[in-house]
């Protein structure tokens, strides 16, 4: 998605000049936008604290600023920065975090995201972007700067299966059919998820729905919840911890909206319950979020039923 | 060109303001705090404008009428006149603390002169002030007080429910507030990128940014001087509240800063130490040229002004009783 990224912003920059930072991250792959932007392309350096208050700083004077570096390093590191200096003041600041939950695989827990979303959603004015697909990212973009409110885009690698057509992008898409229950996914998994349950007929997998905007601002589509109220089994899939996820959002939702389901499970990430380290599959593994354990999980619950 | 007070024009201010680079033409069309409309020569004013602080003009007026009245305020003072302003700022200041039984006086004390003089003399409408040490907040509202931006009645609410005035400034609220502030080592990177801003947007003016010398164990202050320096923000002018007091203890004690001016100079930067209790000293250097960021460690005393507060640990914090506000106000009056 990084390369999406580059080229959307590129477009973007072209129709609505913006500030770029970079936490001295990007080598091939924001070469291109350095290039077309000039001097406002600026590396901060290994600074992050520092690059989100200028970041606070540009806002005020008036420009748009993006600021990207790797997702542990936007979010953690400066995270009061982006509390006081950004969040508080509803500034224009736009954060670009590279590789969410655990994208960065063997590189170690400290280059893994597990959390980010959900702490920063605990600030005020904040909206997550979350897109599953690289064909996500530049509509994402768009909305993100036609906001003036803070914003978080999680990136991730794409994992979409050549075979799938997407819709227009929104913030809800039901991707595809299903009847054994409801699964609601955010982030790339969405991809390797639909693909395992392409497999399947389709009476042996649940309708997927991709969720890639937070925190819910309009609910729960209609659509969606009509599903629930036929087959009130849900599954929600994201590599994030549990506090804070999209999951708790979902299932504070449908209980304001008075629904009543039979089975609830989330698929989140555990963190390294092992202690051992690899790949992103590997922790994906560890975590429970492989897609034949998740769309098993759904079967099962049938079966009880 | 006329000789009243508002009718030099052409970058020619009234008297030596040095500022010149960002001193607008007019004053037409600039910002007063409080009106955004276009206004007309202020004039005819031959003597400071003074305002008693137990006057209920500012906070009775009408909106308009303060605005108007405090952009007639004039924008030089002799040193005399300057003294004066400062006593009558240090009362108040102290007025508004004791009255909302609140401490931090040492740290607003050792920064009102600086804080005072830039916003009575120094700053122009092209300018911003970011108060870096927020917990002199105080210091901040009695300098807008003195310039016409806060009324008394605003000041009665420091501390109080629902009031904007908070221990620690919030930001957005008043235009000569541009963030909040109040954990450390925030300030300089949001005036850094205030100032940069600027420069990107081809726009005028000077950022002040007031530190506090303990704020400099922060080690988001150090990343932000690196930064300063490195993008030479020649439109970034720091000044460090170098009291030598912090919250438990002296800076020595803590971690010892010192050589202080040193150490910044090798970032690259440009650093002059001042005596940050004489107006005259602090005038000539907030009014130097210099090129890149500019930074003057302002050697302060906490509590400054007022005998059983200087230099003590206990001035961060305690609120004075009735005892000692008498004695507060006794002290600055015989000053």
């Amino acid at each position: 998605m990084r390369d999406a990224t580059c080229r959307s912003l590129i477009a973007l920059y072209r129709d609505k000049p913006f500030v770029f930072l970079t936490g001295d991250l990007g080598f091939r792959a924001l070469e291109p936008l350095r290039d077309a932007m000039g001097p406002r392309f600026i590396n901060a350096g290994v600074a992050e604290q520092n690059m989100v208050s200028v970041a606070a700083g540009i806002a005020k004077a008036g420009e748009q600023c993006w600021v990207y570096s790797i997702a542990p390093f936007i979010y953690a590191r400066p995270f009061e920065q982006i509390r006081n200096d950004i969040c508080l003041h509803g500034f224009d600041v736009k954060l670009v975090g590279n590789g969410g939950g655990y994208a960065y695989g063997s590189m170690g827990s400290t280059h893994h995201a597990l959390e980010d979303y959900g702490a920063l959603l605990t600030l005020q004015n904040i909206h997550a972007f979350i897109p599953a697909f690289a064909d996500d990212v530049s509509p994402i973009i768009r909305r993100m700067s036609e906001s003036r409110h803070p914003g978080y885009l999680r990136l991730g690698r794409c994992e979409k299966p050549a075979s799938l057509r997407l819709p227009a992008y929104a913030a809800w898409r039901c991707l595809i059919d299903g009847a054994a229950g409801v699964a609601i996914v955010v982030g790339p998994i969405a991809g390797s998820l639909i693909e395992t349950a392409l497999r399947r007929a389709p009476t042996e997998r649940p309708g997927i729905w991709v969720l890639s905007e937070l925190p819910l601002s309009g609910g729960v589509p209609a659509a969606l919840l009509d599903q629930l109220a036929r087959d009130p089994r849900l599954v929600v899939v994201e590599e994030h911890a549990a506090h804070g996820s999209a999951g708790h959002l979902v299932a504070a939702e449908l209980l304001s909206a008075g629904m009543s389901l039979a089975s609830f499970r989330h698929f989140c990430a555990k963190g390294y319950p092992s202690g051992a380290y690899g790949s992103q599959a590997f922790h994906r593994k560890e975590s429970g979020l492989e897609p034949e354990t998740i769309l098993n999980s759904l079967t099962a619950s049938a079966t009880a039923r | 060109m006329t000789k009243f007070p508002g009718g030099y024009r052409g970058r020619v201010t009234p008297v030596p303001i040095p500022n010149t680079e960002v001193k607008p033409a007019t004053a037409d069309g600039t910002a007063c705090a409080g009106v955004w409309e276009s206004r007309s020569l202020p004039g005819l004013i031959h003597s400071p404008l003074v305002i008693d602080e137990r006057a209920f003009f500012f906070s009775a007026a009408p909106h308009w009428l303060r605005a108007t009245v405090a952009c007639t305020l004039p924008t030089r003072m002799t040193a005399r006149s300057f003294a004066e302003q400062l006593k009558r700022a240090k009362r108040r200041l102290v007025r508004m603390h004791y009255e909302s039984g609140i401490g931090h006086l040492g740290g607003n004390l050792s920064a009102l002169d600086a804080v005072l003089l830039l916003h009575l003399e120094i700053m122009t409408a092209d300018d911003a002030f970011v108060l870096s040490k927020g917990h002199a907040a105080g210091a901040l509202y009695i300098a807008l007080w003195a310039t016409g931006k806060l009324g008394d009645v605003d000041l009665d609410q420091f501390h109080r429910d629902g009031s904007r005035l908070s221990g620690h400034p919030a930001g957005g609220w008043h235009p000569d507030i541009p963030f909040g502030t109040g954990s450390l080592g925030h300030g300089l990177g949001l005036a850094s990128g205030l100032a940069l801003g600027k420069q990107l947007r081809g726009e005028r003016g000077t950022v002040y940014c007031l530190l506090s010398d303990g704020e400099c164990e922060e080690g988001s202050t150090w990343e932000t001087v690196l930064f300063c320096a490195h993008h030479r923000l020649s439109n970034v002018a720091v000044l460090i509240d170098a009291n030598g007091l912090q919250g438990f203890g002296t800076t020595t004690e803590i971690a010892s800063l010192e050589p202080i001016a040193d150490k910044l100079r090798g970032f690259g930067v440009q650093v002059d130490e001042i005596p940050g209790h004489d107006p005259v000293a602090l005038r000539a250097a907030l009014t130097a040229e210099g090129r890149g960021p500019r930074f003057l460690v302002l050697r302060t005393r906490k509590g400054h002004g007022i005998s059983f507060m200087e230099d003590r640990v206990d001035s961060h914090y305690l609120p004075l009783d009735a005892a000692q506000y008498e004695l507060a106000l006794r002290e600055i009056d015989a000053t």
